[in-house]
């Protein structure tokens, strides 16, 4: 056991944490489009010194950097407080599946816009009547002149308002089990065919969309990994969303946890006993993540597969995000549903964090019939 | 990085695993419960191994390894729940190795390395009351804790009295002392290492628990099927894994701070010990929900796993002393005097 890092992998921490001295861009400007504007300049910026994608191939843009630097990435990415790249879904989930699954071709056309923001990418996955239950999902492609014809109604679609490609699930086969008929497409949003209306959240905030596609067009060559292998072209996407992301997540906890022990001493209440053990207990859990988190990567090595864990550090943090929030929300008394500092907003989006990848129940599933080995009641 | 053992560790885990399965059976564990004894001659087969000495320094006869390798010990015996004062003894070993005089190293730690001189550890509460010690009857020392000192007393010269607590797997007394011979160096250091150690035995009480209970729930049957098929128990079982998973983490990485970081110690092994006593009583206490009636009965062994993880929670600093310890460590300074 060794938890230290190698020379090699100090001197990638340490040269990234340079490079992110010199070049954070500083406070992102105010307004969804000034924002955006930022996120994207900010990602060409990563791409333009090979910051981004750094898990992809060399051959691709990328570093191939190993999982171990993947974590120490995040790890710094969040403790720069660097601001959120634009193309998320791209350099996570888009480009990730494009290596994996797309054909040479696919790879040379979809990548390098990924890397450098110039195309945006969104996930149409979700539908009103497929939440947890994915591979019900309704949305049907039918070969028609050599084109698919996609019709059909998408929801909690980040980004859709800026993207250019959607990965698109739907369902080419009506007769085949529900896992066989799924298909993996790359829609391109420009058409009128699809239509973006923005979701108002909680929050009161637009964070997601809902997308209306109605005779939509998408060419045979946007098939990704082969009709009909749509259920596990997705999963990979999944398995990429949540693998390497508890490292990022652990360390927004402790920068979070720093400014409730602040809060509890503005509002005299760091001497409380009951205040006390509860930031105790949240800065434990958070280290209990980055600890299982780490163990998880080792065993990856090992044995070359994301096993189960990621569910369960997934899981943990949106646990301890919540009672983060709530317990801020508790130190302020009073004063605490008043919209004077971003407590009410991070208190109000955390209530998404038990949903959003994966609700816990269906991460307890995955726990307890992967992990535990217990039977499958459906 | 590598958050696993090596393989040596392996070695030591795989063979404490094998010894310990066909030494601490639970018949044995139980009828060792039920007479309130000991087994000698399990303790001279411990002995011969090494085990009592195997973090003691090898000019003291032990075999100068680490706190996680004895950890990997704690755990499995833990998982067996097995009677024995290793715990005790190697609480009285580390006092000693890490805050004692080379004088007080060399006469006591030989005793504890070879088994045949055994000590134990008490902190001695608040109210006066006198240390509540493991194994004390049974041992030739015992180092007493009040507050940031420690002094070690033989225990001929001290008041020691039985008391009946709800672990039967292990003896506890009343001790109390006056005088004794001042440990000076590091005392925090020693009983940060002593609560790693008795961490390392809750990860493991908690792990037999939660596979206790996912064995039953395949194999139970009600309302014709097995009820690990429905998610009120399936996601309790869970539970119950990222507790005792988490606890893992925390305890090996604490372990590990003591053998290589020592300046990460004090706040890693108080995470350890806080969250590994919630888990020793909470998975075991699932566990019981998921057995039904069977698991309230004395007939079932998950009685000895949660009596004995309920004690261990509160021995050598409860869950919510640690979690103060943490809150002072990581930012929010010393709790005001009350």
């Amino acid at each position: 056991m060794d938890l230290t890092l190698s020379p090699q992998e100090e001197a990638f921490r340490d040269e990234l944490r340079e490079w992110l001295g010199a070049n954070h861009p500083g406070e992102e400007p105010e307004g969804d489009e000034a924002g955006f504007e930022f996120r994207k300049a900010w990602q060409r910026k990563l791409a333009d010194a090979g910051w981004a994608g750094i898990s992809w191939p060399k051959e691709y843009g990328g570093r191939g950097a190993t999982l171990i630097e993947q974590a120490i990435f995040n790890e710094e990415i969040v403790r720069a407080k660097a601001p959120q790249v634009a193309n998320v879904l791209g350099l996570v989930m888009g480009g990730p599946v494009v290596i994996a699954h797309g054909t040479e071709e696919q790879k040379q056309r979809y990548l390098k816009p990924i890397l450098t923001a110039e195309e945006i990418w969104c996930q149409g996955f979700s539908e009103p009547e497929s939440g947890s239950d994915l591979a019900s999902l309704k949305t049907k492609a039918v070969k028609d002149n050599g084109d698919w014809v996609v019709t059909g109604q998408k929801v909690w679609t980040t980004f859709a308002h800026e993207a250019k490609w959607c990965m698109l699930v739907a369902r080419t086969d009506f007769d085949a089990p529900k896992h066989k008929g799924l298909t993996y497409f790359l829609m391109d949003m420009e058409q009128d065919a699809v239509q973006v209306r923005p979701l108002r959240q909680i929050t009161g905030e637009s964070e997601f969309n809902e997308l209306f596609i109605e005779e939509a067009r998408i060419p045979d060559e946007n098939v990704v990994g082969g009709v009909g292998n749509g259920w596990m072209v997705a999963l990979t996407t999944l398995m990429h969303e949540r693998a390497g992301l508890a490292f990022g997540l652990q360390v927004q906890l402790k920068i979070a946890l720093g400014q409730v022990m602040e809060l509890a001493k503005e509002h005299g209440l760091d001497q409380d006993p009951v205040v006390r053990q509860k930031i105790a207990q949240l800065y434990i859990e958070s280290e209990a993540i980055r600890l299982n988190a780490s163990r998880g990567l080792t065993q990856i090595m090992k044995t070359g597969i994301p096993g189960p864990e990621g569910s369960l550090t997934k899981w943990m943090w949106s646990d301890t995000n919540q009672a983060l929030t709530e317990l801020a929300m508790d130190i302020r008394g009073p004063e605490a549903p008043i919209i004077d500092s971003d407590w009410t907003y991070r208190f109000l989006r955390a209530r998404a964090n038990s949903i959003e990848g994966g609700t816990t129940e269906i991460l307890k599933n995955i726990v307890a019939e992967r992990v535990l080995g217990l039977p499958r009641l459906r | 990085m590598n958050f696993d053992f090596t393989d040596d560790q392996q070695a030591i885990k795989s063979t404490a695993r094998e010894f310990l399965a066909s030494r601490f059976k639970p018949e044995k564990v139980r009828q060792l419960a039920e007479s309130g004894e000991y087994d000698a001659s399990l303790w001279d087969e411990m002995a011969e191994l090494g085990w009592p000495g195997i973090f003691v320094s090898e000019e003291h006869g032990g075999q100068g390894l680490g706190v996680l390798e004895l950890v990997i010990l704690t755990e499995e015996l833990g998982y067996v729940a097995a009677p024995s004062p290793f715990l005790s003894n190697a609480a009285a070993g580390l006092m000693v190795q890490h805050a004692g005089s080379d004088a007080q190293r060399e006469r006591w730690l030989p005793g504890v390395a070879s088994g045949k001189a055994r000590g134990t550890v008490g902190v001695v509460g608040n109210d006066g009351s006198g240390a509540l010690v493991p194994d004390a009857e049974l041992a030739e020392f015992v180092v007493l804790v009040d507050g940031s000192s420690a002094v070690v007393v033989p225990t001929s010269d001290a008041s020691v009295e039985r008391v009946d607590t709800i672990d039967d797997t292990r003896p506890y007394s009343r001790v109390s002392a006056s005088g004794g011979d001042a440990l000076e160096r590091d005392v925090a250091g020693g009983l940060d290492r002593v609560a790693v150690a008795l961490a390392g035995e809750m990860v493991g009480l908690a792990q037999k628990s939660l596979e206790m209970a996912v064995e039953y729930a395949k194999d139970r049957q009600q309302f014709g099927r097995p009820i690990g098929a429905y998610q009120a128990v399936s996601h309790n079982c869970a539970q119950m894994l990222m507790e005792a998973e988490s606890a893992r983490s925390l305890t090996y990485y604490a372990g590990w701070a003591a053998d290589h970081e020592p300046e990460s110690l004090a706040v890693a092994a108080s995470m350890a010990k806080a969250y590994a006593s919630d888990a020793a009583f909470r998975v075991p206490a699932r566990s019981l929900q998921v057995h039904g009636g069977i698991g309230f009965t004395w007939e079932h062994d998950l009685q000895f796993f949660l009596k004995r993880g309920k004690t261990d929670a509160h021995l050598y600093g409860t869950a919510r002393e640690h979690r103060e310890r943490v809150a002072e460590l990581t930012g929010l300074g010393a709790a005001a005097p009350a």
